[in-house]
């Protein structure tokens, strides 16, 4: 593989200024992702950034309920934040769905969102969490909602000398519930054909008083479904708001055909799995499931 | 393009070698320490035949650049047995005929090792998922889930108190 140098910058200025000195280097995490694409010939970058020992980068730091995950941080290493497994499982299960074990103890939701495909299991999840994207640059850092990150599949919105360096999770709100579900043709180790993240929030009464649906591998980018969300709102999840919020997600949907999946396939799955997500989001909302 | 140089630790013993930028941890340790026992299946994960532990973590090799390991532990199937005491996860391979080319047999002893460790009984679904990322092409997988759940019964009875 066909890397000239080799980087592991102390610090995020470091890290930014290396970025910007050179236009073709590519930021190392767990590098399953930018590893196979060095080996293939896909990716040829001049310089490798690795950020593994820019400090909190492989941390989850908890306050107020509210989670800062570093960029760097392996799929399984978030198994082990307890507060994390409990306020957000829908996340934890969608990024601990990703490849095998070899894989996921490397692997992070961070290079998930920054290779930008459109099947990537944890970013639907993070999406409909709320959750938002720290980036770091030239100029000091930003924060933007996840699903700002991707613009096309491999293309994001980072600028050059800009890396992600967290994602942040808001608090759990009370009556809160979190899920994903993806259909893949085998049991394990596979891309995701449709993926859906739900959020959602009931009030003592059962009634949703918000919720966000998130859609992956249906679509160039995982895409948020404000309509999907706003048609739980106000009722009690029976079955034709159950059916309104699919008939939603269904029309955001613009997928490819490809050997995983016809495009005809996906739309109707995605109805299918969005229904069976905000059950179980539901159901972990009334603390009935963890 | 720059020679790097890393000290690392690798089955318990130091290691040093100077690598290029892109090379693989899988690469250098077969070709600059000469530790073949990993192998390289498939280049992209999928395989986990190039299976090591890293800070006592099991990842694909192959995935890891060399360079990434300055400083860090790695635990390879040269690690595995104690002298010529073979570790009870390879006897029950050997048992049980738990392989028929071996390609795959140093990733899934890895593999299956590292599991023990954590879940002292795991049940049938437990070993099969948490050796999804270990193919193998020719023993259908039966014998190698059998001899893994052989090896835990037998760790088992040798960590209870007499």
């Amino acid at each position: 593989m066909t890397a000239q140098t080799y980087h592991s910058p102390a610090t995020r200025e470091e890290a930014s200024a290396l970025l910007l000195a050179n236009p073709s280097a590519r930021v190392l995490a767990g590098g399953t992702d930018l590893i196979v694409q060095m080996r293939s010939g896909r990716s040829a970058p001049a310089a490798i950034i690795d950020i593994k020992r820019i400090s909190a980068m492989m941390a989850v730091l908890g306050n107020d309920g509210r989670y800062t995950i570093g960029a760097a941080m392996p799929c399984t290493g978030l198994l082990r934040d307890e507060g994390l497994c409990r306020d957000w499982p829908g996340v934890v299960e969608a990024a601990n769905l990703i490849g095998s074990v070899q894989v996921r103890n490397r692997a992070t939701m961070g290079g998930n969102l920054c290779n930008a495909s459109p099947a990537a299991d944890s970013v639907p999840a993070l999406i409909a969490a709320g959750a938002s994207a720290v980036i770091v640059g030239p100029d000091g850092s930003r924060e933007v909602p996840v699903e700002q990150v991707a613009v096309a599949p491999g293309k994001t919105s980072l600028a050059a000398g800009e890396f992600l360096a967290e994602l942040r999770l808001p608090a759990r709100p009370v009556g809160g519930g979190d899920a994903y579900l993806r259909s893949i043709p085998r049991t394990e180790m596979d891309i995701a054909v449709v993926g859906v993240g739900v959020a959602l929030v009931l009030d003592g009464s059962g009634t949703c008083t918000a919720a966000r649906v998130a859609i992956g591998a249906v679509a160039p980018t995982a895409l948020l479904v404000a309509e999907a969300g706003a048609v739980l709102v106000g009722t009690k999840l029976d079955d034709a708001a159950l059916d309104a919020m699919a008939a939603a997600v269904r029309s955001a949907c613009r997928p490819i055909d490809d050997k995983r999946g016809t495009a005809e396939y996906r739309t109707a799955m995605a109805g299918v799995l969005a229904k069976r997500t905000a059950l179980i989001a539901a159901s972990r909302a009334r603390g009935e499931t963890a | 393009m720059s020679t790097i140089a890393v000290s690392t630790t690798v089955n318990g013993d130091p290691a040093e070698f100077l690598c290029a930028p892109g090379e693989s941890l899988l690469d250098a340790l077969r070709e600059r320490l000469g530790l073949t026992g990993s192998k390289e299946g498939c280049g992209s994960g999928d395989c986990g035949a190039c299976t090591v532990m890293l800070d006592g973590q099991m990842v694909c090799s192959c995935l890891v650049l060399a360079a990434e390991v300055q400083g860090r532990r790695i635990a390879t199937i040269e690690g595995v047995a104690e002298g010529s005491e073979l570790h009870p996860v390879q006897r029950k391979f050997l048992e049980h005929g738990a392989l028929q080319c071996g390609f795959c047999t140093p990733g899934f002893i890895v593999a299956a090792k590292a599991l023990l460790e954590v879940n002292h009984d795991p049940s049938e679904e437990e070993i099969r998922y948490w050796l999804a990322g270990n193919l193998c092409r020719c023993t259908g997988y039966d014998k190698i889930v059998r001899a893994v759940a052989d090896a835990a019964a037998e760790l088992r009875q040798e960590r209870a108190p007499a």
